[in-house]
């Protein structure tokens, strides 16, 4: 049985809508006071939580497309990234605007002082590139090998997203782990395609 | 952007004309009904010795008895005000031990029969970088120590919080060493002159109610010039004590907790900075305060020290 390729562009848009949901909810919760005791801190959380699990779901359909049977899951997986990065973007304005309200100068002491913030915003800046050439025109015009290598920087923004997850957290680090040991995985498993292909890194 | 009702709000005026028709309708109720729990924050000897800055706003009871870090129930903030509803703190009695004339245990009914309550509005700062403004009541610290005589050398206490698993949640799971939550039961501690200062009290209520399970039924510390985590819950034990005791988060993790914990702006704990803090139910942050607000009363218990060295 092979998932046929109209059925995933059927799927597509379907995917699209509830990848775009929890943003929506998440944001009209905030607005209407309706985000617990601390909503600030906690729309911070949801944004940057989902996000990670997004970076760690783009991770799987490289794997899970090299099944002949699932090979036409890979179209979804611009999609995917594009909104893991969407929710970065709302994780970082929060906690740019919303935290602590444009105050640079405590920010950049942040960025710079504390190692899971540093962490966390080396992923995010690793991400625009990603982000910037994820679209056929510009495939085209730097060519996909170049491509390539700069997608390959989700191998460097994935552990580090994790681990600035593992930094914040001060007990019960069982979440963060779980994501840590599926990246892990995840990676290992493209070297070892690597070796036994003797080809390029798969993507 | 963030909405909070009106009636979330309770501004100081309105709490003082609550605790007064408490004080006046429902004790007199409380002792129609004999030994209510309730009736011993409803006495006529309430003194009120709290002061309250301008820009400082009580905090509602809603946000202090459903935002609590009491991982004995669970470590979402929520966790306590869902999961407590099993521990039952009555009757309650406390363990007086160590260095100290007369040891032994003493009833909770019986402290609370002997001594005045009083009110106390104090700030609370999480480590974690949150505050609110709490009415608590209960009374000071050192109305126990006085009472119980410590020996000359107990230059320290030492306090443990009671270890239930059957009706705590949070002490029964499992694998609890490898998910990093904290070995029981809860330990913490004082220096004897930081336990014998007048703002550092034994608490039994809030807003005119008995503490609730969440928040430490049904005694707790309070020293309000360190991080929350120093305001040990449900305490059984008092521990007096030559040398500088064992406390859990400083055993947990040394390098992020220290034995002191003073609220310090300028001292960062290592993953976060010590700067400025949100109130809970504020949009902006505001900075924090050295002491938390409360360096003229207690910034002498320090005066030769290094507070970078003893955070």
């Amino acid at each position: 049985m092979y998932i046929k390729l109209n059925l995933v562009k059927k799927i597509k848009p379907l995917l699209f809508f509830l990848l775009l949901t929890p943003s929506i909810y998440w944001t009209t919760k905030f607005y209407l006071g309706d985000m617990g005791i601390n909503p600030i801190d906690k729309i911070i959380r949801e944004f940057g939580n989902f996000s990670l699990r997004l970076i760690i779901f783009t991770l799987f359909i490289t794997p899970l497309a090299k099944i002949k049977a699932l090979r036409s899951i890979e179209i979804l997986r611009r999609m995917i990234g594009l909104f893991a990065f969407y929710y970065i973007c709302l994780h970082f304005i929060s906690y740019i605007f919303l935290d602590h309200f444009f105050n640079w100068n405590y920010i950049l002491k942040d960025v710079y002082k504390r190692p899971f913030i540093t962490f966390g915003f080396t992923s995010f800046i690793l991400c625009i590139p990603l982000a910037a050439t994820s679209n056929n025109k510009l495939i085209k015009r730097i060519g996909y090998k170049i491509w390539k290598k700069i997608h390959r920087l989700i191998y460097f923004i994935a552990p580090l997203a994790a681990l600035h997850y593992y930094l914040l957290t001060k007990a019960d680090k069982t979440e963060p782990l779980i994501y840590i040991i599926l990246i892990v995985i995840l990676l290992v498993f493209r070297i070892f395609y690597y070796l036994s292909k003797k080809d390029s890194l798969p993507r | 952007m963030i909405k909070i009702l009106p009636s979330e709000i309770t501004n100081r005026k309105d709490y003082m004309k609550r605790r007064n028709f408490i004080k006046g309708g429902l004790a007199s109720m409380a002792m129609t009904l004999s030994s209510g729990a309730l009736a011993f924050h409803n006495k006529d000897n309430l003194i009120n010795k709290s002061t309250l800055d301008l820009n400082d706003k009580l905090n509602s009871y809603y946000e202090i008895t459903n935002y609590n870090n009491y991982y004995e129930f669970g470590m979402g903030k929520s966790d306590p005000a869902t999961n407590s509803g099993e521990f039952n703190p009555r009757p309650w009695s406390i363990k007086i031990e160590g260095l100290v004339h007369k040891p032994g245990t003493i009833d909770l009914e019986h402290i609370l029969s002997n001594i005045t309550i009083e009110d106390r509005i104090y700030r609370l700062r999480c480590v974690e970088g949150w505050s609110m403004v709490i009415p608590w009541q209960g009374f000071s610290l050192s109305k126990i120590i006085d009472i119980v005589q410590p020996y000359a050398d107990a230059n320290y206490i030492q306090f443990e919080t009671v270890y239930r698993p059957d009706e705590m949640p949070g002490q029964k799971r499992l694998f609890n060493e490898f998910r990093g939550v904290l070995p029981w039961p809860y330990l913490e501690g004082l220096r004897m002159d930081e336990a014998m200062h007048p703002l550092t009290i034994l608490s039994t209520g809030l807003y005119g109610h008995d503490l609730l399970n969440q928040n430490g039924a049904p005694i707790r510390l309070v020293v309000p010039w360190k991080y929350g985590f120093k305001s040990i819950k449900s305490i059984v034990t008092i521990r007096f004590v030559a040398k500088e005791p064992i406390t859990t988060w400083s055993k947990v993790n040394p390098r992020e907790y220290g034995f002191y914990s003073n609220v310090n702006p300028n001292v960062d704990h290592p993953r976060w900075s010590q700067a400025t803090e949100r109130r809970i139910g504020e949009f902006k942050r505001r900075e924090t305060l050295m002491f938390n607000g409360y360096e003229d009363e207690v910034s002498d218990l320090y005066k030769n020290m290094d507070l970078i060295k003893y955070y």
